[in-house]
């Protein structure tokens, strides 16, 4: 009954210490922590705890190997966590600084994406008229009017066919938006088979170099220089709109219009007016939510797989943890049962063996996350974006992520050391002073 | 084999140290096993056999972008094509995008194109003669719990109506079934009738998609293809054919290096795997030194202690790397039923059971490898002394 009873308390303890590891922000366990270091300082039953702890910590050199798989052991669930989320975060981070709060995206309704969609040349000057618009010094709207196509190229990396994203854009697209930058070359000429290619599409792909040419549709096109934006647009092939048109057999129509608002609280506005026009059969939205929605189904994925991939490696780490803990504890059962003949209570020894395999932990998770920000920290990738075409994003091992794998480190040393621990201060004196 | 109750003692000589190790090797042979079932899922259509006769033949720009309908007859001529099927994306959505699945218009021969889509001859028919019909895979199906006779509606992303309307309404009269369970990933398509597509869709009518040919000597695939192509060379739709492995090849490339993160988090698993049971090893064998000592005072000769080491490292691999892949069978199982094919695995099969059987006895050879050396070494009289 008693050791039912001290069972489910220690179940209760781990799951309320896992909660609070979890949900605590961190500078609430950061708290903690120095509350526990003055408990060790500044009271009696915490200088025994400390005691105890430097005797368990000076013993780890004689059990370096075990304590090493510990280490790594732990280390490698935090590597592989970070490395999978930064992911995440990257291409999350890529495709929402695409989008800004104050340009409004419009497309057919119903399309989702831009290549699905099909805008009429008259509803794209519709759009435009709208008075929510904002006019340049010459009294133009400040609208792009753009086509959206795919062009099949070849990879540097292996040679294979991969999609490139071909964004047709009006002459205002560069007041439009005025982060794009030309880097190399020019701009392409309104009317001419021209193209300015984005860097990261530039390195990705061969034959984008400025001066070559290339063969769409049997029409020869013309590189003449290179932008960046530092969004997901580095990834495209801009040119004319009505030029891409023609190539792509498109006509006068385009897959959509994004343009700039009068005053940041016009949007409602601006979609009161678009949702009220009869002639008009379209979607809106800010391009900040367009392009966070493109990576919304990604991201996920790429979290579920990581979590999934983090927790059963997790759970293996914990049983190195728990192999190798157990062992250290039967290795010093007779030091321990020393201890507690000369008076030391159960509580610090508790307290040393935890803390013993948190500080490892928290050594693996610290090496795990370096591990990961070196070798991830900006490593770019591309995949296959919402409009069929590649995207390159470069991985993002934040600070945040990096706490969030310390975490999970602590977490698992802390079961991994909470078992062994209690199973030491249980140890009969008698049979452990008799030990070998 | 009749030292085998040797290993197991040493097995159960510390039960909680086998128990731990037995659950961590399980644990990278769960993963193992789901990670080689996502793997293979991408591969799958990839290394098929069954597709070696078709080639497919889309534009040369993009895939994205339509092809004339003129050209059918024109590639039905080029000797060596034996038939010839198109087909059109359509993107449609069922009642929410979040349930993602492929889903195309076919013409009407396309279904005989694919002799591996299991049907019954009714079922085809059907599907031929209802203008609305579509057919579905089995586990597409399932997973909405559709039966033949049910009405789907598809919302259109990409061809609204001639009528404006953007649900397109189509007749289940079909299901198909894939027997290869590696292609199972095919059973999570929806294919519809051509013509009620072409005449009541909006715009791009009389234009294709894509052709697939099938070609009568998979031998000749390279040349029939070079001919496909050279009949729109230099026009404004020009084509490029190549066989359906190798456009599967280069779309599946298009998503990520999968082979690569895969194996990037497989190494890290198994590295820390070598190291997590080589210690466990080294540990048991420690403290197994007099007992080691003691089977060759009577009479076990050297070898025979390293083979029992070993065999008792491989021994715990291979317990812990069965019940991995049995758990990561289920759990692929269980997920496959529940959300169909929308997450891309793949049956833990034959193949990757015999790839992690494989790799655990070459890990517990690892393991085992030096402590069996210091068991086969170690000299009688310095072990029972206790030096």
């Amino acid at each position: 009954m008693r050791a039912a009873l001290r069972n489910l308390l220690t179940v209760l303890i781990v799951v309320l210490a896992l909660a609070a590891l979890a949900m605590l922000p961190w500078w609430l366990i950061l708290a903690a922590a120095a509350l526990f270091a003055l408990w060790m300082l500044a009271t009696r039953g915490g200088g025994q705890a400390l005691a105890v702890t430097r005797v368990g910590l000076a013993t780890i050199p004689q059990r370096l190997g075990s304590s090493a798989v510990v280490i790594i052991g732990i280390g490698g669930v935090v590597g592989v966590l970070i490395a999978l989320l930064a992911m995440a975060v990257g291409f999350e981070e890529t495709l929402r600084q695409t989008g800004t709060d104050d340009t409004v995206i419009v497309m057919r309704a119903g399309a989702q994406t831009e290549l699905n969609s099909v805008l009429s040349h008259e509803t794209a000057q519709l759009v435009e008229q709208q008075p929510q618009v904002q006019r340049d010094a010459h009294g133009q709207p400040l609208a792009s009017a753009e086509l959206v196509v795919v062009a099949s190229l070849p990879r540097r990396s292996n040679g294979l066919d991969a999609n490139v994203e071909i964004r047709g854009v009006d002459e205002r697209a560069w007041a439009l938006y005025p982060h794009v930058r030309i880097i190399a070359g020019r701009r392409f000429t309104p009317g001419l088979r021209e193209l300015v290619v984005g860097k990261d599409a530039a390195r990705q792909f061969a034959g984008l170099d400025i001066g070559s040419t290339l063969r769409l549709n049997g029409q020869v096109w013309t590189v003449v220089g290179t932008f960046a934006a530092n969004d997901s647009h580095d990834s495209e092939v801009w040119a004319d709109t009505g030029v891409v048109g023609s190539t792509y057999r498109r006509g006068s129509s385009t897959t959509s219009v994004t343009v700039r608002l009068s005053a940041p609280g016009a949007l409602d506005a601006l979609l009161a007016n678009l949702a009220g026009d009869p002639r008009l059969k379209v979607d809106a939205k800010t391009t900040r939510a367009y392009y966070s929605e493109q990576s919304e189904r990604l991201t996920n994925l790429i979290r579920v797989l990581g979590t999934v991939v983090g927790v059963i490696m997790a759970i293996g780490a914990l049983f190195g943890a728990l192999n190798t803990m157990y062992a250290a504890v039967a290795a010093r059962g007779r030091e321990i049962a020393t201890l507690r003949a000369l008076g030391f209570r159960g509580g610090p020894v508790i307290v040393s063996v935890l803390l013993e395999t948190m500080l490892l932990a928290l050594l693996g998770g610290l090496l795990g996350a370096l591990i990961a920000w070196l070798l991830f920290n900006n490593f770019t990738a591309s995949t296959l974006g919402q409009n069929f075409s590649q995207v390159v994003f470069s991985f993002h091992v934040s600070p945040q992520l990096m706490w969030q794998g310390l975490k999970w480190a602590l977490a698992i040393g802390f079961v991994g050391g909470l078992f062994p621990a209690l199973h030491a201060a249980r140890l009969p004196v008698t049979a452990g002073l008799r030990e070998q | 084999m009749k030292y085998l109750h040797l290993v197991w003692a040493a097995l159960l000589r510390r039960k909680a140290r086998t128990l731990f190790t037995l659950l961590s090797v399980l644990a990278a042979f769960l993963l193992f096993g789901l990670l080689d079932s996502v793997h293979s899922a991408f591969g799958a259509a990839a290394q098929s056999v069954a597709g070696v006769d078709r080639l497919v033949t889309v534009s040369k720009v993009s895939f994205t972008l339509s092809l004339p309908k003129s050209l059918l007859a024109r590639i039905q001529a080029v000797p060596g094509v034996s038939e010839v099927s198109y087909a059109n994306w359509f993107g449609g959505v069922y009642q929410d995008p979040k349930n993602f699945f492929p889903n195309e218009a076919v013409a009407a021969n396309f279904l005989s194109l694919y002799p591996e889509w299991q049907m019954p001859e009714a079922q085809r028919r059907a599907f031929r003669e209802t203008r609305t019909g579509a057919v579905v895979g089995a586990s597409l199906a399932r997973q909405f719990h559709w039966k033949i006779g049910d009405k789907i509606p598809l919302q259109a992303t990409i061809f609204p109506q001639k009528d404006g309307g953007n649900t397109w309404t189509l007749d289940l009269v079909g299901i198909y079934h894939v027997s290869d369970r590696r292609l199972a990933s095919q059973e999570g398509l929806l294919f519809f009738n051509w013509d009620y597509f072409d005449e009541a869709r909006q715009f791009g009518n009389g234009n294709v998609g894509w052709y697939i040919s099938r070609v009568a000597d998979p031998k000749q695939a390279d040349r029939v293809a070079q001919a496909i192509d050279a009949l729109s060379f230099d026009s404004d739709h020009e084509t490029k054919t190549q066989s359906e492995q190798a456009f599967n090849v280069a779309f599946v490339s298009q998503f990520a290096d999968i082979g690569l993160i895969v194996g990037a988090i497989m190494g890290a698993v198994f590295f820390t795997l070598v190291l997590l049971t080589g210690n466990t090893m080294a540990h048991a064998v420690r403290e197994r030194i007099p007992e080691l000592a003691i089977l060759k005072t009577v009479g076990f000769s050297s070898r025979s202690v390293l083979a029992l080491v070993l065999t008792e490292a491989v021994a715990l691999l291979l317990l812990g790397a069965a019940a991995g892949l049995v758990l990561s069978g289920l759990v692929v199982g269980a997920v496959r039923a529940k959300l169909g094919t929308a997450v891309p695995l793949s049956p833990v099969g034959l193949e990757i059971w015999l790839q992690g059987l494989a790799l655990a006895v070459l890990v517990g050879l690892i393991v085992g490898a030096l402590p069996a050396l210091r068991g086969m070494r170690l000299r009688i009289v310095d072990a029972l002394a206790g030096r």
